[in-house]
């Protein structure tokens, strides 16, 4: 079965994905309304996966809600909690419940989490899942053994275009490039013009960038992701921005911050497209796209 | 290279020896000495730590090399308090643990933790550069192995969590991709870092690991 996601990157349309985090626990009530909210507004919705190395319910499970919502889901994967035996047997299952996309992550390491004495899988790492891939489509499976039917994926990855420094990440995202990545999304950017040079490299490549937009909801969010969040850089200026608004208006700046920034970036084509993580906050990521414009 | 130790907390030794009234203690003169944690110092502090939670020493020893075949010879010196022991408690790495519980007959309690294998290199700093992992490939790391530096050992390039040459999981440690990276560049070797390293066998010797020399 094709991608529908495929299908609308191919198309040259400025593509929009956001992202739903499933919940810890069984309750789906507030993913399931997220997904409503979504799955018309944007072209795909990325499931995260233990997101932070948090356990949460699994990504597959919200992708099939997804798809029962008549949305289009892709599959986060990383390989830090299952090895190549159960990376391949999940792809199997999402390919045959005509889910059709993934992106494929290293994944956060396991002491960040919330269970910090469990052992960090990482048989695999997100450039040999991406190879995975693309063995299974050839109809065989890491073993050199044939598949009864075969896998049929859009896959993606992810890059840091603020990595510093940054060339090991562009080697990384070429060697990711050459495995069979078909689109990024990337981390996220603020400063448009380092993400332009960034993009200049890009541009080499026959891939589709989709640029990382994370709602900056308070003054306060801003500075702790520039301080502590790896490859995430807000500049001053925007930090201003918000300090300057009293604080029951800061959502509201940082929806029109990341309004015109994905404005910007469509006017003049920089990317692809965007990837909108508003990080617990789904329910204004069509205020968001309203405020780009879209 | 060295076997890296640390001492158990001494509750959990002592949880450990909770059945047993008499206790020899072995320590070792090679690694554990190095890194204070099996010395004759230590031995001696274990010793009196013991007898304050009122365990009765029964004897002690420090073997030159716990995992040496010579450590037969100690325990055979020792024979006579070794037999008036409920157990031995020793201060080495397991190499030695093992080696000894295959001479005597009492019951082995380890008194340390074995880390890694690692090297020193400040006095008093060790660091695990190897993992034993059977399929060397710092031949195009530029000599640091990232299965081992790398906290989720990757193999094909940094993660997303490096973060100015550091490691997400602590502000503290080098990333080993900036390393390699930085290393690479600097021998005009750059190319090695686009190399495709597939999955690693980890059935390359499967465990235990054995080797029998011709």
């Amino acid at each position: 079965m094709a991608s529908r996601f495929k299908d609308v990157l191919n198309s040259g349309k400025f593509v929009i994905t956001s992202e739903v985090a499933p919940p810890k626990g069984t309750n789906l009530e507030k993913v399931l309304h997220h997904i409503e909210l979504l799955k018309d507004k944007v072209d795909a919705i990325n499931v995260t996966d233990h997101q932070s190395s948090v356990m949460r319910f699994p990504s597959i499970g919200g992708c099939l809600a997804i798809k029962e919502k008549g949305g289009e889901p892709i599959l986060q994967m990383t390989c830090r909690d299952r090895n190549r035996l159960a990376l391949q047997a999940e792809l199997l299952f999402a390919s045959s419940r005509g889910i059709n996309n993934v992106l494929c992550l290293t994944g956060d390491a396991v002491p960040v989490g919330d269970h910090k004495e469990a052992k960090g899988v990482f048989d695999l790492d997100s450039l040999q899942l991406l190879k995975t891939i693309r063995l299974m489509e050839s109809g065989q499976d890491l073993g050199g053994n044939d598949l009864d039917g075969a896998v049929e994926f859009c896959a993606g990855a992810t890059v840091t275009p603020g990595a510093q420094p940054l060339e090991p990440q562009l080697i990384k995202f070429e060697k990711k490039v050459e495995a069979g990545a078909e689109f990024f999304q990337t981390q996220g950017i603020y400063d448009l013009d380092n993400f332009g040079k960034f993009m200049e490299h890009a541009r080499k490549f026959p891939v589709k960038i989709l640029a990382g937009i994370i709602l900056l909801s308070s003054a306060r969010m801003a500075k702790y992701m520039t301080q502590n969040v790896p490859g995430i850089f807000v500049p001053q200026n925007l930090i201003d921005e918000l300090t300057a608004v009293p604080k029951e208006e800061m959502l509201n700046r940082g929806i029109e911050i990341a309004g015109r920034m994905i404005a910007a970036l469509k006017k003049d084509s920089i990317c692809d497209g965007v990837h909108i993580m508003a990080i617990g906050k789904e329910e204004v990521v069509p205020d968001i796209l309203a405020a780009a414009g879209l | 290279m060295k076997s890296i130790t640390r001492q158990k907390p001494f509750e959990e030794i002592r949880q450990q020896l909770d059945s047993f009234n008499r206790v020899f203690i072995i320590g070792c003169g090679t690694c554990a000495t190095m890194t204070k944690t099996g010395g004759i110092e230590q031995v001696m502090e274990m010793k009196s730590q013991l007898q304050g939670v009122d365990k009765l020493v029964s004897g002690w020893t420090v073997i030159p090399i716990a995992c040496d075949e010579m450590s037969e010879v100690a325990m055979k010196e020792n024979d006579r308090a070794i037999q008036n022991s409920n157990c031995a408690l020793i201060m080495s790495c397991a190499l030695g643990v093992h080696k000894i519980s295959t001479y005597i007959d009492l019951p082995v309690i380890p008194a340390l933790d074995t880390l890694f294998i690692g090297v020193e290199d400040t006095p008093g700093y060790f660091r695990e550069v190897c993992a034993q992992c059977g399929q060397c490939i710092i031949g195009e790391t530029a000599g640091i192995c990232p299965i081992t530096a790398c906290h989720k050992g990757l193999v094909n390039g940094p993660c997303g969590g490096t973060n100015n040459g550091k490691c997400e999981v602590d502000k503290e440690k080098d990333c080993a991709w900036t390393l390699i990276y930085e290393r690479l560049k600097a021998q005009k070797r750059l190319d090695l870092m686009r190399k495709y390293q597939p999955p690693h066998n980890f059935q390359a010797s499967p465990r235990p690991r054995t080797v029998k020399i011709s």
